[in-house]
């Protein structure tokens, strides 16, 4: 297999005048109606980017707020349209859409060995769709704010005098911009992979997109009609959701999270399909377990649907679903348990290489293994009677969301930063900025774990004086976290400056994206690209002059011209 | 994993020269670009159908809640326009079908006669829904917290008219549009909006339609005798002298708490299927536009394909929409 | 891996309706026009069928009749008007799956809707009396 891999890097013809993606055609028109994948990959990454600074920011101030018991500068009424806000934005601006949109719409068709995805002029659709998500996101806060948190439950949000329409429509507009990603994504795995990229040559980053295509078709809808409801039920009064005209309050969360808890999966799987590249990579050993790990992806999409109950369970919801949901939800920790088992036995006897994306994994690994296990507190009945609705749950989730699909995200920028903008970044920062960011974390919520089985309440602007050293602590660690992150940013940037040019393989990864050129040309690939085992390093040598890997197969003479990029530091 | 499509484009690697101009750059052959295409439809259909699902729940845990409140509520509903409209849709299907084959077999001709047969019906669905609207606000049957049933009509007329005022505005803008097209000689323009505006008037049919049927419907023994029935006649017209529901509706203690809850379901259900109507009727149109061009070819007529699955699909939320609303005891 | 051999010889299956008065490309599937007004016909006459049978007191039953009837009709839509008979394997997967999914959403969502109903039906009752009772606060 690693024979057929090699065969095929000539990569571009005129590798002496190469143009890359991002200097074949300039001017902001060229960005703003391209088609090109990768282009709309990279508007993709700044605009969620800038979604995240809007949302960490919000954090901040929230955090700011809670040192000390009594009110230091916001105002109760305030403090929930921030918390709302801080959700909001970050849920459907950032996380939903990092992994699969930014680095997805990227990676997916050159990954494949694609020259793009299947439908393009949809992808761009699906990049405005955000931004007009964006805007109207905007505007509520602008009109009003919006109080009623993420999860616009009724009747709270039917009756509050908040933006709650213009949000709606925000989310409803977002949300069909992530359907159309989704189901670009399948159309294109399924009928665009080239001879020689069966199901089981995928790279499991695929196989993660894929996964996570299947919830967004399918559940993502589901949001749409529910948030059409609502803002029906708010400027009409249809009263579906109005117990006043005979309405029933409580199915608005059968709906809400017959979405939203698959939405987790869609937060979390693309992030899964990271560390698998990155842990096989940096320890360069075959991944162990590839079936395993791309069956679980789809356990994971498909048994995520089953469990939307586990939220509702002191919601009045009857104890025959309650105890199913329960049982259930403890089926999705099997494949999400076989994923990490799987990661730490690739590990096992590799030569592991610390470099900053391998770093993100392993705090992926460490912090992923906390939120995950802390989540069967919640799962399990007698235990989320107790615990619903305190700092234990915000401390879940963001041990999932932030320690999980944030850090993974990191983790796949620093990997594919160099493919994506043919600069390396100086190491030994990052490595220091995911240091600080990884302590950062547990300083931010693991007190959170204490205050919340202690009985501190989340969403509460003013609390007992008991909980105040934790908060203390708290809002101490989501400093270190955001100068941690200002690090990383300010280390990313500073490469597209003054970074040294990278080569086509920096890590020696055999997945087809090392394949092309750093930073890729237009079309990916001038010939379609004949395919081998995507974990298979054995042809791999790393050259001195070039800084990088080259495949340099056994038994045929190695194919050198295939290296676009000269040696210039 | 045995159900999963393999590419096509795999086998055939020999078609790098000849890149026809209706193939995209990305894709090998035209087979694979169809294929594809197709596969996004399906999914895109697949999310419709999730969409509409939320819709479906809501109205079985209302019906399965509060089953006398669709007893009450369905006889004013007319069964004879709700089957009228399902004979227009399923007509319309028959002629998207056809359209498909036409367009497959490279008969341009017949392909724009059914693309234009398949609009005029969309109207005519859109002008007959534009009746039932107009008469249940006539006597306030309007969503829950707007719901007041009276005895008498109010506005009257009024309510149809501008339920019909956009329409009769694309009409005369299409009408105006052909006049133009020929005065400048633009053929490909006349041709287009000429048909258009053909098609729309079918929306003023539909409209008649929706006096007539029931009228003629309600002399067959089957069915109550409906409020509806009486709407062309006078505006301040007084029900309560007529047949059963009239009676039941001028009994305001009558009808059971919460019946609003049945026509805000109805409303939403039925709107959001008119709304998916005029999105077709928008992508019909496109198809006719592209048909007049000549843009299809023997390896090219994917957009009528992909169409034509989303306006079947529409048809199939109706098929359903029609017992479930109408047909109930 | 029926899909390819489908797509090689997209007419195995059905020689029986006429195509082929023009030439036309290899994954194409005309529909014949004695099968689309056949497949028409017995839609119209399942229309006529379920509004009869509205007509007869069924109870409980009526509900099933007409739901059936809807999906037969549903049936040879997605059948034969979208080909979904002659199409990939692949398409009518995605298509049933997604039926599946609506059947969950649709069935513990209505398992469970019964349990609020008293709280409802309190909440309606107090609305009721609080302000239609004592309208003047
Ligand atoms: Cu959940």
């Amino acid at each position: 297999m690693s024979a057929t891999v090699a065969t095929q890097s000539a990569p571009h013809p005129q590798a002496d005048a190469p143009t890359n993606y991002l200097t074949v055609t300039r001017g902001w028109r060229s960005w703003a109606f391209t088609l090109d994948h990768k282009r709309i990959g990279v508007m993709y990454l700044v605009a969620v980017l800038s979604a995240f600074l809007l949302g960490g920011i919000m954090a901040l101030i929230l955090r700011m707020e809670l040192v000390t018991p009594t009110r230091l500068f916001l105002s109760e009424d305030l403090y929930n349209h921030m918390f709302t806000l801080h959700g909001a934005v970050m849920t459907f601006l950032f996380i939903i859409p990092s992994i699969p949109a930014a680095l997805g719409n990227f990676l997916l068709p050159i990954m494949l060995g694609a020259k793009d995805l299947a439908f393009p002029r949809l992808n761009l659709a699906s990049f405005y769709l955000w931004v007009a998500g964006a805007i109207f996101f905007l505007l509520a806060i602008v009109l009003g704010g919006l109080d009623t948190g993420w999860t616009f439950y009724t009747p709270y949000s039917t009756t509050t005098n908040t933006s709650v329409v213009t949000a709606t429509i925000g989310a409803f507009v977002l949300g069909f911009s992530s359907i159309f990603t989704g189901l670009n994504f399948i159309a294109t795995i399924n009928t665009m992979r080239p001879p020689g990229m069966t199901w089981f040559r995928m790279p499991l980053f695929l196989w993660a997109l894929y996964a996570t295509s299947i919830i967004q078709v399918l559940a993502t809808p589901v949001l749409g009609i529910t948030l059409v409801l609502l803002a029906a039920e708010r400027v009409l009064g249809i009263g579906v959701f109005d117990p006043k005209l005979g309405g029933d309050p409580v199915l608005f969360q059968h709906f809400f999270w017959f979405y939203s808890h698959p939405a987790v999966y869609i937060m979390i799987l693309p992030a899964m399909g990271v560390i698998s590249e990155v842990v096989s990579v940096f320890s360069r050993k075959h991944i162990f377990g590839y079936r395993f790990i791309a069956y679980s992806s789809i356990a994971i999409a498909l048994l995520g649907f089953l469990v939307w109950g586990h939220h509702m369970f002191t919601s009045g919801q009857s104890q025959r679903a309650a105890i199913i949901f329960s049982g259930l939800t403890f089926s999705v920790s099997i494949p999400s348990a076989i994923k990490v088992f799987n990661w730490l036995t690739t590990m096992y006897k590799g030569s592991i290489w610390l470099a900053t994306p391998m770093c993100y994994a392993l705090a992926f690994i460490f912090l992923f293994g906390i939120g995950g296990l802390t989540g069967l507190f919640l799962g399990a009945l007698a235990t989320d009677v107790h615990l619903h609705d305190t700092y234990f749950v915000v401390a879940h989730f963001h041990y999932v969301m932030m320690g999980g699909t944030l850090i993974a995200f990191l983790a796949g920028l620093h990997y594919w930063w160099p493919k994506m903008f043919g600069r390396m970044y100086h190491e030994g920062w990052a490595q220091l900025a995911c240091f600080i960011v990884f302590v950062g974390l547990n300083l931010t919520f693991f007190p959170q774990f204490i205050m919340g089985s202690r009985g501190m309440p989340r969403r509460y602007a003013r609390y007992d004086a008991e909980f105040q050293p934790f908060h203390v602590m708290s809002t101490t660690g989501a400093l270190l976290l955001g100068v941690g992150l200002v690090i990383c940013a300010l280390v990313l940037w500073q490469s597209l400056r003054r970074g040294r040019k990278a080569p086509a393989n920096p890590w020696g990864g055999a997945t087809l994206e090392w394949h092309c050129a750093s930073p890729p040309p237009l079309e990916n690939f001038a010939v379609a690209p004949t395919v081998g085992d995507p974990y298979d390093f054995d042809g791999l040598v790393y050259k001195g002059e070039e800084e990088g890997y080259v495949f340099e197969p056994k038994k045929q003479p190695a194919k050198r011209e295939a290296e676009p990029e000269p040696a210039t530091v | 994993m045995a159900s999963i499509v393999e590419p096509e484009a795999a086998a055939t690697h020999d078609h790098h020269g000849d890149h026809p101009e209706f193939l995209a750059h990305h894709f090998e052959t035209p087979q694979q670009q169809y294929d594809t295409g197709k596969l996004g439809m399906w999914l895109f259909l697949i999310q419709e159908i999730l969409f509409f699902s939320g819709l479906f729940v809501a109205y079985a845990v209302y019906r399965a809640n509060h089953p006398e409140i669709f007893v009450y509520a369905h006889q004013f509903l007319d069964k004879s326009l709700g089957a009228f409209n399902t004979v227009v849709l399923l007509l319309s299907s028959l002629t998207m079908a056809w359209a498909v084959r036409d367009s497959q077999l490279v008969n341009n001709r017949g392909l724009i006669r059914n693309l234009a047969i398949t609009i005029a019906c969309a109207f005519l669905f859109l002008g007959v829904k534009a009746v039932e609207y107009s008469h249940k606000w006539d006597i306030g049957l309007y969503w829950a917290s707007k719901f007041a049933p009276t005895a008498e009509h109010h506005g009257g007329s009024m309510i149809l008219f501008w339920l019909c005022l956009p329409f009769i505005l694309i009409s005369v803008a299409l009408i105006a549009a052909t006049v133009v097209s020929k005065q400048k000689n633009y053929e490909q323009g006349y041709r287009f909006y000429g048909i258009l505006a053909l098609a729309s008037v079918a929306f003023f049919v539909g409209v008649g339609c929706g006096f007539v049927v029931p009228a003629v419907a309600g002399s067959d023994s089957h069915g109550p005798a409906h409020v509806e029935e009486h709407a062309g006649e006078s505006d301040h017209h007084v029900v309560a002298t007529h047949a059963d529901p009239a009676h039941a509706l001028a009994d305001d203690v009558e009808s059971p708490r919460n019946a609003g809850i049945f026509f805000s379901i109805y409303y939403v259900m039925t709107g959001l299927h008119a709304v998916h109507i005029i999105g077709g009727v928008i992508a019909l149109a496109w198809l006719l536009w592209r048909a007049l061009k000549r843009q299809f070819q023997a390896e090219y007529f994917g957009p009528v394909d992909s169409v034509g699955l989303y306006w079947h699909l529409v048809d199939l939320v109706w098929i359903y929409l029609f017992p479930l609303l109408y047909l109930i005891h | 891996m029926a899909d390819t051999q489908q797509a090689n010889h997209p007419h195995s299956a059905h020689d029986a309706h006429g195509h082929g008065e023009h030439a036309h490309a290899s994954f194409a599937h005309p529909m014949a026009p004695r099968m689309l007004l056949g497949v028409f016909a017995a839609l119209i006459a399942l229309t006529i069928i379920t509004v009869v049978a509205a007509n007869f007191p069924l109870g409980r039953w009526e509900i099933v009749v007409s739901l059936t009837i809807a999906t037969i009709k549903a049936s040879l839509v997605v059948l034969f008007f979208m080909h979904l008979w002659y199409d990939k394997p692949f398409n009518a997967l995605i298509f049933v799956a997604s039926l599946a999914f609506v059947a969950l959403f649709l069935g513990i969502t209505l398992i469970d809707s019964r349990e609020y109903q008293p709280e409802i039906e309190q909440r309606t009752i107090e609305h009721v009396t609080t302000e239609v009772a004592a309208p003047a606060q």
